[in-house]
């Protein structure tokens, strides 16, 4: 058993457990954050549409919709605080032809009793007006005025950072292996890098929740499905689609969704396909596929020819029962502190609208600590205000002159299509965490991401993350130990 | 130390950016700026090391360096100035650039002329759509070629290399005197789309099985590569089923097509051809925005170095033409402004050997009434170039004046000229 022992222990270093940890921090306690992975953020965080979701989706009575809409309302005192990027700009569910402008107002009294405010009819004109590029054969639209999108990486970041900045401490590369227990009680976790003794432990683990539950002897029927959506990247240069447009949804999906990112590409997918393997996040031909012929129904004038990226996310889908005996639904979110054990907190089936959910689902964890009689006692010196670092691409002249005249590693550009520069990489590297692979930096900066994917920047990018780490080029990896890209010096290097 | 002002400005130092300032100084350019983002001139050609290059341009058959270090050599001689390590943000149709570097900070530099050389990039393997994982060990044939010949790293131990490219076969025998092992090269097309002497020299000298009809159908591997699973294609391309086959390799190359780089001419509002993914040019390589000039593969991809050279010359000598007749131009130029009592005077400007053809007739309104006797007087500062009389002067009513053939030599001390109504 190890020396020291938490108040708290989170698993899991996604969006929920950086957010949980965030505002477990503004209390005098011991918190801990373990993340299996190099990088926090790297599960279903950093691969998904990045949308702040109205809350129409979800079944009224859910604890899906409860959370989505409370989480939703948050996002804006949130963003404030934390400095990342969101913008509210409203969504749109579009009906093509006559037969699917019924189901708007389905889905739009759906929205009512979620408590969405702000929802609105628009008829086809309208919706033409607004997005120029839309399938004339529109019929219509529902638009949510409280939709919006914001950078899903620097929630993450922000959030984590801002925990370890009030006194959190995180560990990378540190996977849960099972629970200490004396009794039904919980007393700490093992890991593979030794015992952490701890009064609470929080399950966020995301794809893996079932695995940390059962590990509890919880809810052995509970199961994570992983379901995997692809995505295309446009070229922001090329192409531009202003609006977050939804099809009419079906049964099991919100469907393929033509949107923006914050970074202003414009981005279509995801499809839904289950499938079995956690680590599964490869790109099919037939997925593909499926993702442009449904977002070619919402914009036919989309072009293959400026797609710049693909990639997949798994949604950590689960099977558990709604809470709320009124209603039938078995895909709710769990957020508890079961009874069968003590000093869980337990999180899963995190899916979509899990990103918009999130900082509800931490301050709900809150209450549910102090419902258990918890004493949670305020920080006088407790700092939310997290500060974004510069990004040179989103600054004037003016601004740009000054930040080199400060430091001219902000003058020297690393990342030619997404203009980062030398000043911001190294900021990153010695951040409060981190970031030390080539991908964590990625997340960070968004260098790598433009059409030429980092063909231009790799070679540089690991010569300044070896500089600065103190190591070999030969040790520099995109995401953690086996996934370096070097494998040796050339012969004329040997041999010197 | 860097001018405001520069005669011609290039974006680019490789091989077309060298020939056009060398091209651009030699026709008579004053002051000629290369702008480059790497840290040492020469563009692409410092990495690529094999020769092959300058059989056209010097009969002799050169490595890439030593093909750019003769124009570098060329370059210093001529005392032309460059920016290194730097990289231009913008670019505007008035030729106003504006670049960042850590040496220079960000500069706002303008060019009577601007010469595009920014070369191509290469295709990703998003642009392919290539299906799979997303681990370490995937690159473009030319990053490799970084890592190898200017970094003195190899990216990896077995290989698999898909398109026959030039840049992908000259790789494949570059990493195999490296010690490495190249299992393949795939080509979808039913032919080689490189060099066929590459092919002879770095394939076949090797025994390095080159493919057609193949193409990877998917790479495995969560970290780092594991194997590539390739395809025989048919006719249309299509995979066929049943003629998958794993490779088990750590790296895959790709050298499947270049890409003329061009979102800097863009901002300048240079039209593009989407066949080539270039600006139109004319004979003299300018772009449709007048005094923009494009030379080498930001074109359209070129198969041997010494067209881009030839391309580069030509450009630089139109681009130094246009600066020369812009220079001479512009000290031709008077303003015209309007002075007491006038609100505006056309045309604005006026070209002093204007007046060796024709008296010129300017026209205004003025802004408030005189009934009473006016002058209408063109001023140099104090000195009157001309004047009329009118016997009032109305805001409705338009007032006009010639300036006589005879006023040529006043005019030419002049950079501006005022325009005033005034009372008699």
């Amino acid at each position: 058993m190890a020396d020291k022992t938490y108040d708290v222990i989170i698993i899991g270093a996604g969006v929920v457990g950086s957010l949980v940890a965030r505002f477990l921090s503004r209390y005098r306690l011991d918190v801990l954050v373990l993340e299996k992975d190099s990088d926090i953020g790297t599960g279903a965080s950093s691969a998904n549409t990045a949308i702040v979701h109205a809350g129409y989706d979800p079944i009224p009575g859910s604890l899906k919709a409860e959370m989505n809409v409370k989480g939703n309302r948050m996002f804006d005192q949130l963003a404030g605080e934390l400095n990342f990027s969101f913008e509210r700009r409203g969504d749109y569910v579009v009906s093509i032809g006559p037969d699917e402008y019924g189901k708007l107002e389905t889905l739009r009294q759906q929205g009512l009793a979620n408590g969405v405010p702000g929802m609105v009819m628009l008829d086809g004109a309208d919706v033409r007006r607004r997005e120029p590029n839309i399938n004339p054969d529109v019929s219509g639209a529902l638009w949510a005025s409280t939709g919006g999108i914001c950078d899903p990486f620097s929630v993450v970041v922000a959030a984590a950072e801002n925990a370890v900045e009030n006194g959190v401490t995180l560990l990378t590369d540190t996977a849960f292996e099972d629970f200490i227990m004396e009794g039904k009680r919980i007393v700490g976790v093992k890991t593979n890098r030794g015992d952490f003794g701890s009064r609470w432990v929080v399950n966020a683990a995301g794809l893996y929740s079932d695995v940390v539950m059962h590990k509890a002897g919880l809810r052995p029927e509970f199961k994570i499905v992983p379901r995997k959506g692809e995505y295309y990247v446009f070229d922001k240069a090329e192409m531009t689609i202003n609006n977050v447009l939804f099809p009419v949804p079906s049964e099991t999906s919100k469907g393929i969704v033509v949107t923006t990112t914050i970074h202003g590409n414009t981005i279509i997918g995801p499809n839904a396909l289950e499938i079995e393997d956690k680590e599964d996040r490869s790109v099919t031909p037939e997925g593909l596929s499926e993702v442009w012929q449904g977002a070619l129904k919402l914009v036919p004038s989309l072009s293959l020819k400026y797609a710049i990226a693909e990639f997949a996310g798994l949604r950590p889908g689960g099977n558990a029962p709604s809470p709320n005996p009124n209603i039938h639904y078995n895909k709710d979110f769990v957020i508890e502190i079961p009874k069968e054990v003590q000093g869980l907190v337990n999180l899963g089936g995190i899916e979509s609208p899990g990103l918009t959910s999130s900082p509800a689902i931490a301050v709900r964890v809150i209450e549910l600590l102090k419902d258990a009689g918890e004493k949670l006692e305020e920080k006088p010196d407790w700092n939310p205000i997290r500060i974004a670092r510069p990004r040179f691409r989103d600054m004037l002249p003016v601004e740009q002159k000054l930040l080199i005249q400060n430091d001219a590693r902000y003058g020297r550009i690393v990342c030619r299509c997404e203009n980062v520069t030398e000043g911001e990489i190294v900021a990153e590297i010695h951040a409060p965490i981190p970031a030390r692979t080539y991908d964590a930096l990625k997340r960070r900066t968004w260098l790598g991401t433009g059409r030429c994917q980092g063909g231009f920047d790799i070679p540089r990018v690991v010569e300044i993350l070896a500089r600065e780490l103190g190591v070999s080029s030969l040790e520099i990896s995109k995401k953690g130990k086996g996934s370096e890209f070097l494998v040796r010096p050339t012969k004329d290097v040997e041999t010197e | 130390m860097l001018k405001q002002k520069y005669d011609v400005i290039v974006v680019g130092a490789g091989p077309a950016g060298l020939a056009a300032a060398i091209g651009a100084k030699k026709t008579g350019a004053q002051d000629v700026l290369v702008i480059e983002r790497a840290q040492e001139l020469g563009g692409i050609l410092q990495q690529c090391i094999h020769n092959g290059f300058g059989l056209e341009t010097f009969k002799k058959d050169l490595p890439g360096p030593a093909y750019a270090q003769r124009f570098i050599d060329e370059l210093t001689s001529l005392h032309i100035d460059t920016l290194l390590d730097a990289m231009v943000l913008d670019v505007t149709s008035e030729r106003h650039v504006s670049a960042t570097s850590q040496w220079s900070g960000y500069v706002e530099l303008d060019a009577r002329a601007l010469v595009l050389a920014m070369g191509c990039r290469e295709r990703t393997r998003a642009q392919i759509a290539l299906p799979g994982t997303r681990p370490a060990g995937v690159y473009t044939a030319g990053t490799a070629q970084r890592f190898v010949n200017m970094e003195g790293f190899m990216p990896g131990k077995q290989y698999v290399i898909l398109g026959s490219g030039d840049i992908g076969m000259i790789m494949a025998r570059r990493l195999t005197f490296e010690g490495a092992k190249v299992e393949r090269v795939l080509e979808i097309m039913p032919f080689l789309t490189g060099l066929t002497r590459n092919y002879v020299q770095c394939l076949q000298d090797f025994d390095i099985p080159l493919q057609l009809e193949h193409t990877v159908k998917r790479i495995i591997g969560n970290e780092r590569v594991e194997a590539i699973e390739s395809v025989q294609v048919d006719d249309h391309r299509q995979p066929i089923p049943g003629t998958e086959e794993v490779i088990p390799c750590d790296t895959l190359l790709l050298s499947i097509g270049l890409i003329p780089e061009n979102e800097l001419s863009r901002k300048a509002g240079v039209a593009l051809d989407p066949v080539t993914g270039g600006p139109f040019v004319d004979e003299r390589m300018q772009t449709n925005v007048p005094g923009i000039f494009a030379a080498g593969n930001v074109v359209h991809v070129y198969d041997l170095v010494d067209w881009v050279t030839e391309a580069g010359l030509l450009c630089g000598r139109s681009a130094a033409q246009h600066a020369i007749a812009e220079r001479k131009h512009a000290g031709r130029r008077v303003r015209m402004k309007g002075g007491d009592n006038v609100r505006y005077v056309v045309p604005h400007v006026l070209d002093k050997e204007s007046l060796a053809e024709s008296r010129q007739r300017l026209q205004m309104r003025v802004t408030t009434p005189i009934e009473a006797p006016v002058w209408v007087e063109v001023m140099n500062g104090d000195e009157r170039i001309v004047r009329k009389a009118d016997l009032y002067a109305r805001p409705g009513e338009m007032v006009s004046i010639d300036i006589p053939q005879s006023a040529y030599d006043a005019v030419q001390r002049a950079s501006e000229l005022t325009v005033r109504v005034v009372r008699r």
